[in-house]
């Protein structure tokens, strides 16, 4: 019994947690709560959206999210995905979703950017989530963006960003008409097949980085002609049999019509 | 004679002296070759092959084949500062800073590409035709060896630039050594000087690359026109053509001319490729590092029926005696490029085999007139293009929206069936060709007179074919065409079981008349029988070979 510890000491370890969390929170309530979330002040800017953002879940997306944003047959539960998930998921016109089709499809945007704004702060509101980082998103480091991209993306999204297939129908999408928001909200939010890379795994300024570089090389001009779709050597081949050799097969034929 | 005529005739004369090659170079220009288009097909090939010789040669004197790390400091901006191996960062100068050097690195892989295709072309033309008989079995042979070695070649240029794409394409070559039982492993180290990547390989291939297999393509192709120059090259059926004689036009000036043009028409194709469509951007991939690797990663288009076989075989492994025995990848990747090249090179004998055919033949075939040799021909293509298919399913799966999966399952059924189907089909293509020509021959062209017969029948007159035509349809003049013969099925042949058969001896065509044989490559179904019905009731025709307009 040397060793057993005392009562007291048995105690003390608890004791000093719950003393500990106590303090923590008094001060939190004291000094580090934001104010408009702590109280619910209409007039603050936040709120406005909050709730501008509301009636516009309750007419485009309660009915398969439900109306405390809980989910339901239609649709997973909104709570704690996050400003970046409504941002990808809305923006790139993947919600309101097309019904019957493996993967969302990229469509035409429903909502003005002032409208997914005011979406995404009304399910920030409900259990937070990942929000996009302050300040222009596509200004981080070229080469860093490059070298990050080819080593967390091109897998799926091909080199090029030009897409790819997963398995049974699933795809990753060209990430062509992606714009900045769209590809910080679905690197935040890791949307369907996609890993979510969070702030631990890409810090924001990598993120910004892969922004920057992802924009390069699908917007860019890049030298060297037609881009034949940046699919690697596949369309190549094809160029070079539907048009090299189908080119000169009809030289030899007209070479050879003129005898 | 003018001052410089003299002088030319002087050093003529000098030369001949001491070499004595006039009577060569007289015999060689006044070479008679046949005419037709499918004959250039090879020089599509040759043209290519000269295009990379000198556009490689430029790439040679900017590109740096060390896989020696250095920090790129070019002017592609998003690579600047990034450590990468000297042969990628070369291939980056070549591509933004070397004059031309972008123009030159798409010429020469556009030409690769062309001369693997043109390759192929040519194969199919000597196959389709049976140019591979006998006396030709061996060119048959250098050009397979040919078509091997560009293969190599093609894929040894294609991991020089140890950018991610070709860093990928150099794994799975690693893989496939290690994948041969006993000696895998021990053939992959020695072949990239230890564990893969390793530090040289790019150098190793290089000399590959520029050295050995150019060298060795250079050396076939020498021996393939050696042999065409002094076996002569064959030609089709037709008016004064026989298994003895060259029907065409001199080498000097005709085919001097057409062939002098026509390598710059490859060359202009090749340049409009090489400046208006982009092929691997290099600096979009970056440089290799193991641990990436991009979606849609394939190798270039002749390398692709591999990645479609290995990528069509079920993933079987055995694991015995604490070895393991990779089916998965020695079946598609080894075995079976293994045993389609070596079909491929036994191929005049096996037919020489199976039809039991052993004679000279300096005429060709038409594709129809030989309807097992050419749907086997058919049935070949449609499995290779199927494995080409395969290897790019995730491309087609991305364009087209359909499943990988579904690709996959539908190609490893379809590849067993569809074969056999395409076989079936090509031959049934084939006879009914034979059978139109039967037409033409026996019938002749359909006048569009309508005769009423006293009998009250009525009957389309026919125009009997101009002469250079049933040449060409039957292989013989009409006057060597054996008589019909009493017993004979009355209408028109290909329908009875009979068959007259021409067998060439020494004093000319014999004309034996055997059944219908059932073997191999038997069933031509034209016969040289007189016509069944009066031929040209209207005045013959100027050699047209079409109805004169009323």
């Amino acid at each position: 019994m040397d060793s057993a510890p005392s009562r007291m000491q048995r105690l003390s370890g608890p004791t000093v947690i719950v003393l500990a969390l106590a303090v923590i929170g008094m001060l939190y309530t004291a000094f580090g709560a934001p104010a408009g979330h702590a109280k619910d002040d209409p007039t603050t800017e936040q709120s406005m959206a909050v709730k501008a953002g509301r009636e516009l879940y309750l007419q485009g997306c309660s009915t398969c999210h439900g109306l405390g944003l809980q989910g339901g047959a239609g649709g997973p539960s909104l709570i704690g995905v996050g400003e970046s998930s409504v941002i990808f998921q809305v923006e790139s016109g993947r919600m309101p979703l097309k019904a019957g089709t493996v993967e969302a499809p990229r469509k035409k945007a429903k909502y003005t950017t002032a409208e997914i704004d005011q979406l995404a702060a009304f399910v920030g509101a409900h259990g937070g989530g990942p929000k996009l980082p302050p300040g222009k998103l596509n200004d981080g480091n070229l080469q860093q963006g490059g070298e990050l991209f080819r080593t967390n993306c091109a897998s799926c999204h091909n080199f090029a960003g030009a897409g790819g297939a997963l398995s049974y129908g699933q795809y990753a999408p060209p990430l062509t008409e992606a714009s900045a928001r769209v590809i910080m909200g679905a690197m935040q939010s890791g949307p369907e097949n996609m890993p979510r890379f969070s702030d631990n795994q890409l810090t924001p300024d990598e993120k910004k980085a892969v922004v920057r570089y992802v924009q390069f090389i699908t917007k860019a001009p890049q030298p060297g002609g037609a881009a034949l779709g940046r699919f690697g050597p596949v369309p190549e081949g094809l160029v070079m049999w539907l048009v090299g050799i189908t080119a000169l097969v009809g030289v030899t034929l007209w070479i050879g019509a003129r005898a | 004679m003018t001052v410089l005529g003299k002088g030319a005739a002087g050093t003529g004369k000098w030369v001949d002296d001491r070499l004595g090659s006039s009577n060569f170079i007289r015999r060689s220009l006044n070479k008679v070759f046949p005419d037709h288009w499918s004959f250039m097909l090879g020089e599509i090939a040759l043209y290519s092959f000269i295009i990379l010789l000198l556009t490689g040669t430029y790439l040679t004197l900017f590109f740096d084949a060390s896989m020696h790390e250095v920090v790129y400091n070019g002017s592609y901006i998003p690579l600047k500062g990034v450590t990468m191996s000297q042969a990628y960062a070369s291939t980056l100068n070549i591509s933004f800073d070397v004059r031309g050097g972008l123009l030159m690195r798409q010429i020469h892989h556009w030409a690769a590409l062309l001369f693997l295709a043109s390759i192929t072309v040519h194969l199919m033309r000597v196959f389709f035709t049976g140019a591979f008989r006998k006396p030709r079995e061996l060119n048959w042979v250098i050009g397979t060896l040919l078509l091997i070695t560009g293969i190599l070649e093609g894929f040894a240029g294609y991991s020089l630039p140890d950018d991610l794409l070709s860093g990928t394409g150099l794994r799975i070559a690693a893989s496939i050594t290690e994948s041969i039982p006993v000696i895998g492993t021990w053939a992959s180290i020695l072949l990239f000087g230890g564990e893969f990547p390793g530090t040289s390989i790019v150098g190793r291939l290089y000399a590959i690359h520029i050295l050995l297999i150019p060298g060795l393509i250079l050396a076939l192709i020498t021996f393939h026109l050696m042999m065409i120059w002094y076996q002569k090259h064959t030609d089709f059926p037709g008016p004064r053509r026989t298994e003895h004689n060259v029907v065409g036009s001199r080498m000097y000036p005709v085919y001097a001319a057409k062939a002098g043009g026509f390598f710059f028409l490859v060359f202009a194709v090749l340049a409009l490729l090489g400046g208006l469509a982009q092929i691997n951007p290099i600096w979009l991939y970056g440089p290799y590092d193991p641990s990436q690797v991009s979606a849609g990663s394939q190798p270039d288009w002749y390398m692709g029926f591999l990645d479609g076989s290995t990528r069509l075989m079920p993933n079987w492994e055995i694991h015995a005696f604490s070895h393991t025995i990779p089916i998965n990848v020695i079946l598609p990747t080894v075995v079976l490029p293994g045993i389609l090249f070596n079909l491929l090179g036994a191929w005049p004998w096996i037919e020489a085999r199976l039809t039991k055919d052993h004679d000279y033949h300096n005429l060709l075939d038409r594709p129809r007139d030989k309807p097992r040799r050419t749907a086997i021909g058919a049935m070949g293509i449609s499995f290779y293009v199927m494995l080409l298919i395969a290897g790019g399913n995730d491309i087609i799966a991305s364009i087209f929206s359909i499943s990988v999966q579904t690709i996959t399952h539908t190609l490893r059924v379809a590849i067993f069936v569809v074969p056999p189907l395409v076989y079936w089909a090509t031959k049934r293509f084939c006879l009914g060709l034979q059978r139109a020509d039967d037409e033409l021959v026996h019938h002749g062209i359909e006048s569009g007179t309508i005769r009423r017969l006293p009998s009250g029948e009525f009957v389309e007159e026919t125009v009997g074919l101009p002469v250079p035509y049933q040449i060409t349809l039957t292989g013989v003049e009409p006057s060597e065409r054996p008589a019909l013969h009493a017993g004979e099925p009355p209408e028109g042949p290909g329908y009875g079981d009979k068959q007259v058969v021409e067998v060439h001896g020494n004093g000319g065509p014999v004309v034996h008349e055997v059944r219908r044989p059932r073997g191999f490559f038997r069933d031509k179904t034209i016969s040289r029988k007189e016509p069944l019905r009066p031929e040209a009731t209207m005045p013959p025709l100027e050699g047209t070979g079409k109805p004169r307009a009323k």
